[in-house]
């Protein structure tokens, strides 16, 4: 099984604090997320990456501009890390009319078209052929893009995982496959359920495909995980599954505090923060403090003014209640 | 103008569609090289190759998903679903993802992609490739749904379905697959959400769809020999649903007769019966009535399976008896 390492003898610095940037922007934010929920202005569910920013943000900075992103329930970081406007994502979770789908999505169906972002699903690994569709699309059409589509460990053993890598493989497709295993699907540990070591990565040789193992803390072996598997997709070399290894530092949603996880792994998992950990990571290697200082004091501002913005954003207009069911606009059945 | 059988005319009405536009796919089980379980697809791999016809594994779920993903980024797609027993197995992608990621969305996604699909019993297979399932997502807000029963509606209701820029499934009744009709020469269009009155009379009106017009129709000449004359509509979309037609016919004839080939609890026919209730209420000169499937699997034996489906003979008699 091919365990990636960490490439950063290959990172120029504007990768590294790219990555750096875009792991604070996601960790922020959710922070914030969370406190908005414990205000009840945040409303319904949401399922926070507290502790996974470094799978987004690795994959975020590889991919291209017009490429594509499928995410699931757990999405804002999927989403931010292309460059979705906060204010845009903060007024959805607060079912605002700023919002990126002016409050008709909630936090668990973000999308952002031009920004390449496809949406995020809400029914457990249903976006996985979703993904094979649009790196059918960007195949037929000799665009160069690619699919990345990112799913949790608990979505392996649903058909549409299985349908969806055969056929990706088959048509050798411009995706990626992203199973960020956190080990626990919703409450239940994935060992529980799996008769397999590794949800994914174990189920590679199935599909014809070379398992891609990485750690799901380390910022830059994501990334460089996410090159290889880029490149192999925009070669016409077909799908890659990768399996990211990682953890929530919170429960599967609002409503869990998981406290079904044993304090010993909580607490081995904490001391690998991919956020904190990045951060020794890049002083140790001589990047100023200030540098690193400063994009923590701007993302922090970011998220403060996308908050602002959308506390004070208007509610939903009611017209939007009954428009676009169709491309006319409307939600018209009859004449 | 020219004689082709329903089979022919979907093969016809999809090459049609693939000349005209390059971004129109063809995605199913056997619709390449084997040219569809029933013989729908033949000759398209050849004329459009392996690029734009292509042989799905047995996967309806990624055969759906796929084809979202594809009309989400540029493609036109004609995805099959061999028999429509089979939307069971993908109802995530047609009920969750395809019918409302527009509406989640707000309108940044278009989905202009069609699920074309066999439907309804007649050929004795039995419960799970018999049933007559346009109802299901007629119940689904986000999906056209549309059951055209001639050959020369199919293209052209198929060409509308394809060029429309929502998701759309047509249900083709398979049991009219081998049945000929006319059908114009040159490209064909139609319009989505309009009903069609194939015979006037004043005593009732009949609506049906797919396989159950020509049964209505040939009901309707029987009871015109007895002097009862009645107005068949065959609705040809349920959603849109042309209810001006409807109500049109209503109005001349007072009464109201529903010939469904779908399972008697909350089939279409209930929602018709319901509009003309509440909005042609004073034009009714008698309950309405709806001729349906009992609401049971349908059974293989041909004596049984004739029994089940709403048949020339028992459309007659309910609406003799009603009139009567």
């Amino acid at each position: 099984m091919t365990q990636e390492k960490p490439t950063e003898q290959h990172l120029n610095q504007d990768v590294q604090l790219d990555l750096y940037r875009r792991q604070a922007e996601v960790r922020v934010f959710e922070k914030r997320a969370y406190d908005l929920f414990l205000q009840n202005l945040v409303k319904g569910t949401s399922h926070l990456s507290l502790g996974q920013e470094a799978i987004a943000a690795g994959f975020g900075t590889a991919m291209r501009g017009d490429d594509y992103t499928f995410a699931t329930y757990r999405g804002h970081a999927h989403t931010l890390v292309r460059g979705v406007p906060m204010a845009a994502v903060m007024g959805e979770l607060l079912g605002r009319e700023s919002g990126l789908m002016a409050g008709k999505g909630g936090s668990m169906h973000l999308t952002s078209v031009e920004h390449g972002v496809m949406g995020s699903y809400a029914i457990v690994g249903a976006h996985l052929p979703i993904a094979v569709g649009a790196a059918w699309s960007a195949q037929y059409r000799e665009s160069g893009q690619a699919a990345v589509c990112f799913f949790g460990d608990g979505a392996t053993n649903i058909g549409a995982f299985h349908e969806a890598l055969n056929l990706a493989a088959v048509w050798r497709l411009p995706v990626v496959f992203v199973c960020e295993n956190n080990l626990y699907m919703e409450y239940t540990p994935i060992a529980a359920v799996t008769a397999v070591p590794r949800p994914a990565a174990d189920r590679a040789a199935a599909y014809g495909l070379e398992p891609l193992v990485v750690d799901g803390n380390d910022v830059e072996a994501v990334y460089g995980v996410a090159r290889t598997a880029l490149e192999r997709a925009r070669a016409g070399a077909g799908p890659s599954l990768v399996e990211a290894l990682t953890y929530r530092h919170g429960g599967h949603s609002r409503a869990d505090p998981g406290k079904y996880r044993p304090a010993a792994e909580v607490e081995e998992w904490l001391a690998r923060d991919p956020v904190t950990g990045y951060r020794e990571r890049l002083l140790g290697r001589g990047i100023p403090a200030k540098i690193l200082d400063d994009i923590d004091t701007e993302v922090r501002a970011a998220v403060d003014a996308a908050t602002e913005a959308a506390k004070s954003a208007s509610a939903p207009a009611p017209e939007r209640l009954l428009s676009q069911v169709w491309t006319d606009g409307g939600s018209s059945w009859r004449n | 103008m020219a004689q082709l059988t329903y089979r022919d005319a979907v093969r016809r009405g999809i090459a049609q569609e693939m000349r005209r536009d390059e971004r129109v796919v063809l995605i199913g089980e056997d619709v390449a090289a084997a040219g569809g379980v029933f013989k729908t697809t033949p000759g398209l791999l050849e004329e459009f190759g392996p690029r734009r016809v292509l042989d799905a594994p047995i996967s309806e779920q990624a055969i759906l998903g796929a084809a979202m993903g594809a009309a989400m980024t540029g493609l036109r797609p004609i995805a099959e679903i061999m028999f429509s027993d089979f939307l069971a197995v993908c109802w995530d992608m047609v009920a969750n993802e395809i019918a409302k990621t527009r509406y989640m969305t707000d309108g940044q996604v278009s989905l202009p992609l069609v699920i074309r699909t066999a439907n309804g019993g007649g050929l004795r297979f039995g419960g799970q490739h018999s049933q007559s399932v346009e109802n299901w997502a007629m119940a689904v807000p986000g999906l056209k749904v549309l059951v055209p029963a001639t050959p020369a509606d199919l293209i052209g209701l198929l060409a509308a379905a394809v060029r429309d820029p929502d998701p759309v499934l047509i249900f083709e009744p398979k049991a009219l697959y081998p049945v000929r009709g006319e059908v114009p020469d040159g490209d064909l269009l139609d319009t989505l959400g309009t009903a069609r009155v194939l015979r006037a009379g004043g005593d009732a009106t009949l609506v049906a769809v797919g396989a159950m017009v020509p049964r209505a129709v040939v009901a309707a000449e029987r009871l015109a020999v007895e002097g009862i004359e009645c107005t068949v509509v065959d609705l040809r979309s349920l959603v849109p649903l042309d209810v001006r037609t409807l109500l049109d016919a209503v109005a001349v004839t007072g009464r109201l007769f529903t010939v469904e080939e779908n399972p008697r609890l909350c089939g279409w026919g209930a929602e018709i019966a319901s509009i003309v209730a509440e909005e042609a209420f004073g034009a009714l000169t008698g309950p309405i009535v709806r001729i349906t499937t009992p609401h049971i699997p349908l059974p293989a034996a041909d004596t049984l399976e004739d029994l089940a489906r709403p048949s020339v003979d028992r459309i007659a008699d309910t609406v003799r008896k009603a009139l009567g």
